[in-house]
């Protein structure tokens, strides 16, 4: 059967769905391993303070209770978690512990490990377990960190870790010859990924072979197992991770917790396997908390309307420690800030600031959901000033398909440099106004309809993906001619296996049905990188293309062995090889499988890009916020799936409308966290957000990979707090109500709406 | 103590503690693993098993309190072909992590066996108690919409 090669593009039904639809699936909470204990973690209720003792001998009294492990049983040295993304020296004192050592500095900071016969009895035992701790006072935010009367680290001597800058051009020249200047300051709130699995480990340990199997890992596998590895003093190839259905990671999922070797540590003492599962008031305070940024910014523009810099300060506050991943949000709000617009400079510094809150890293969009909540709103605060129309102000500045590769400011330390790869920004943006009917309902703007006022909101974004620097795939002839794709990249609820089944099926020109694909694991390939910064498709389908490539070559290879020819005289069409007459099969080619395995390098981003509209009524008397219309375009270069693609998009808006109205993980000044469940943590439910499209484009191709594919996901969630933002101040134009604090609860917004009425 | 209901269609009993809860019973004790728990605090829905027909938050049940009841978990919805309901799902991507999935196919299936006419409110009105962090419930709600089809014709999934 003659295959047509065009399943890259189709809306493709997901393999994976088969097993998740018939409760099929297995999560980690699904794994159980024979004669398995359970553990469970003693968390600090104090936020910050000396640890004077902890007594648990009345805890390893009760029947079941089998060890309890704290960080004075780690020997002398309690490992602490490096960080994976934009490591500097000068950042490793903000390195967290596995286990809080002498001081707690967290609501939630793990503090001990009970391993007992069940998970009740274990739990049991942390209330026999006395902890004396002397209290510091708490630094629950921004001021306090910055006036610091207290230290978090009392050696580095600051609460601020590190100050980040992003630069481009001449900020001060810039400024000093604008015509008009403006400031203001945004604030966005903590809250983060908060995805409906728990977290959760099985670890089994097996003394006589020395190897140590862990399940439970997600995102980035292998990384984790060097860290693992290092921690536990384990030769990395004695250590196993291995990935099992994985429910929903939005950034936070994956990377290397506490836990991650707490449980497997737990596994080596107990010397029987160990489960652990967080409970949903556990993994508000322990997973990474998001965003939770301040920012005083300022831009300088010409007469005629040109974006000529944007300079200022933005505090990050990250908690009580530096996550693994806990820079990148910082630095992206700094480098993102310009977004898709020329600005001719750029001079903006980042600083982190250490609190004693759950620390910090990344969900989906990270630092450009801030980044444009405040550069989106301020355009529009500019066209008012200078009663420019809006719309013709974003056209003005925004990057020109001509002026492609366009350089992103540079961030210093840790120095990157990046740049827009391609597009046709003033197209897709024409595109979602001409969808969205903008010029027919711009007359609704400050309209009182039915006691609702009418407003209507716009946003342009950028959506890096692709991040290298490489990803592995191994391919695998069977010898009954169905293929084994073995990837570095992980699932974690984005239909990995569909999609490279797709890329695979074409490549290799086999029907779909013939292609397994097994990915996450850290057996499968030699190495790998994983599923964040948008990249498994990219990465790993561009490494998919690669291997095809060289197994092609291996099949022509072995068949020519057999029909005693040349290689190059060997012809492949499906599943057959055939050389002057004479035909094979895959599945008779070959007595053993056929191996390859390729690696795809990349060193630049691809660059997604899009505009988003909405449309809002806004209820004076109560501030709540009805979202009558929503329109995301964005152009992703090329789809592998549209179905998939489009679920993304649809769902990555909807978690930004609960980050722009809803969610808020709340500390009260001693830094106690008071969102502990969902009843306090409003997530958006089916009945909130009706009315979203999304619209995807394969306008420009990706230039830097052989898909032709940018990363795309998180792109849905970037602009939409600033789009929505707007459509409020667009209904409120008349009271110049001018929303730039997060979350535009019903509260908030009622209450600028009665400052501005007096 | 010993509890005996009907899982399933199928007998079945379990020596549990008093404060086990159902979701625990049926994951735990009877390795039925599609009910998936994700909160224990009767919130998001994950949990939702049917007993007697109607939708119920299985965290938030006994299993003493199951005795001689009927429960359904979705693998008692789930045969060699997709149910109308799972096929919708699929269909219309209503699932991306699927962790929440079995928890809105049970409650969409009492609603609708209930309910084969419920419109596009409704639907939402109800699934309104189960949490979706990935999809944005548009395509859930489509799902269903497309499913009602095959309720309204013969009663039954
Ligand atoms: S686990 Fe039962 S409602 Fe969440
Ligand atoms: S599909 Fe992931 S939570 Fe619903």
């Amino acid at each position: 059967m003659k295959v047509s090669n065009s399943y890259v593009g189709r809306p493709m039904e997901r393999v994976e769905d088969l097993r998740m639809v018939r409760g099929r699936g297995t999560y980690v909470a699904d794994v159980n391993r024979p004669d398995q204990l359970y553990a469970v973690i003693l968390r600090s209720s104090v936020a910050h303070g000396t640890i004077r003792s902890i007594d648990f001998t009345r805890a390893l009294e009760l029947p079941g209770v089998r060890h309890v492990l704290t960080a004075g049983g780690l020997g002398d040295f309690v490992p602490r978690i490096p960080v994976r993304l934009q490591s500097l020296p000068e950042l490793e004192p903000f390195h967290q512990p596995v286990l809080a050592d002498r001081k707690v500095r967290y609501v939630g900071e793990p503090v001990a490990v009970v391993i007992a016969d069940t998970a009740a009895i274990a739990e049991d035992a942390l209330e026999h377990i006395v902890l004396d701790i002397e209290t510091l006072p708490a630094v629950a935010g921004r001021e306090q960190a910055e006036t610091e009367p207290s230290l978090l680290f009392e050696g580095h001597g600051s609460n601020t870790a590190i100050t980040w800058r992003a630069c481009l051009g001449d900020a001060d020249a810039a400024f000093k010859s604008a015509d008009y200047v403006r400031r203001e300051r945004f604030k966005v709130q903590r809250h983060t990924a908060m995805f409906m699995e728990p977290r959760g480990f099985v670890a089994e340990w097996n003394a006589v072979a020395g190897e140590m199997t862990v399940w439970g890992t997600a995102k980035t596998a292998f990384y984790n197992r060097r860290v693992l590895a290092a921690a536990l003093g384990l030769d990395e190839h004695a250590v196993k991770l291995v990935e099992v259905d994985v429910g929903g990671g939005f950034g936070s999922r994956g990377e290397f917790y506490p836990e991650d070797y707490l449980i497997p540590a737990a596994a080596m003492i107990a010397r029987r396997p160990v489960k652990w599962t967080e409970d949903r008031r556990e993994h508000m305070m322990s997973a990474n908390h998001s965003r939770d940024i301040e920012c005083d910014v300022e831009i300088a523009v010409s007469r005629d309307g040109r974006f000529l810099g944007l300079r200022g300060q933005i505090w990050a506050d990250i908690g009580a420690y530096l996550r693994t991943n806990g820079s990148v949000g910082p630095r992206n709000v700094a480098q993102c800030m310009s977004g898709p617009y020329c600005f001719e400079s750029v001079d903006l510094r980042s600083s982190m600031l250490v609190t004693n809150k759950t620390p910090t890293g990344s969900y989906r969009g990270p630092g450009r959901f801030e980044a444009d909540f405040a550069r989106e709103r301020l355009i529009d605060i500019v066209a008012r000033d200078l009663e420019m129309d809006r719309l013709e102000l974003r056209r003005r500045n925004l990057v020109a398909d001509s002026q492609m590769p366009y350089p992103l400011p540079t961030v210093t330390p840790f120095e990157s440099t990046n740049e827009l790869d391609s597009g046709d920004y003033h197209a897709v943006f024409d595109r979602c106004l001409a969808e969205f009917k903008w010029e027919d309902r711009s007359k609704l703007r400050g309209r009182l309809i039915d006691g609702y006022y009418h407003g209507l909101g716009i946003g342009s974004f950028i959506e890096g993906g692709a991040a290298g620097p490489k990803e592995d795939a191994r391919l695998v002839l069977e010898t009954d001619g169905s293929l084994s794709v073995y990837l570095g990249s992980s699932a974690i609820g984005q239909g990995l296996e569909t999609i490279m089944s797709q890329i695979a099926a074409d490549a290799m020109e086999v029907p779909f049905e013939r292609i397994t694909i097994n990915h996450g694991s850290t057996d499968h390939v030699k190495d790998g990188y994983g599923s964040y910064h948008s990249r498994s498709t990219v990465m790993g389908g561009s490494s998919i293309l690669l291997a095809a490539e060289k197994l092609k070559e291996l099949i022509r290879e072995t068949a020519a062995k057999r029909f005693n020819c040349s290689p190059a005289d060997v012809s492949i069409d499906g599943e057959k090889v055939s050389h002057a007459g004479n035909h094979l099969t895959f599945s008779n080619l070959s007595d053993i499988p056929l191996e390859v395995e390729a690696s795809f390098f990349n060193s630049k981003h691809t660059w997604a890009y899009g505009t988003q509209a909405a449309y809002v009524a806004v209820d004076p008397g109560t501030g709540h916020v009805k979202v009558i219309d929503y329109l995301s375009v964005e152009d992703v270069g090329r789809m592998i799936n549209p179905l998939t693609l489009h679920g993304q998009a649809i769902g990555s808006i909807v978690q930004g409308l609960g980050g722009t109205f809803l969610e808020h993980l709340v500390y009260d000044s001693e830094g106690q966290l008071l969102t502990g469940s969902f009843a306090d943590y409003l997530l958006p439910t089916a009945s909130d957000f009706p009315n979203i499209r999304s619209i995807t484009l394969e306008l420009k191709r990706c230039p830097n990979n052989p898909l032709g594919a940018k990363g795309a996901g998180e792109g849905g969630i970037i602009p939409v707090a600033g789009v929505i933002g707007n459509a409020v101040a667009d209904a409120l134009f008349h009271l110049n109500v001018q929303p730039n604090e997060l979350p535009l609860s019903p509260p908030r917004l009622w209450q600028l709406i009665e400052e501005a009425r007096q | 103590m010993q509890v005996a209901f009907e899982l399933n269609g199928d007998p079945v009993n379990a020596d549990v503690e008093p404060r086990t809860t159902l979701a625990d019973c049926i994951r735990d004790r009877l390795g039925r693993t599609g009910t998936h728990v994700g909160c224990e605090h009767g919130v998001c829905g994950a949990c939702t098993v049917l007993v007697n027909g109607e939708a119920v938050r299985s965290c938030l049940m006994l299993a003493v309190q199951a005795q001689d009841e009927k429960v359904v978990t979705i693998e008692g919805l789930s045969g060699d072909q997709l149910s109308p309901l799972q096929a919708a799902f699929r269909k219309h991507h209503a699932l991306q992590c699927g962790f929440c999935t079995p928890g809105f196919i049970t409650t969409a299936h009492a609603l609708l066996t209930n309910e084969p006419d419920a419109d596009q409110e409704r639907i939402r009105e109800v699934l309104s108690g189960n949490l979706c962090r990935c999809t944005g419930y548009i395509p859930i709600v489509e799902a269903i919409l497309d499913a009602r089809s095959h309720y309204a014709r013969d009663g039954e999934k």
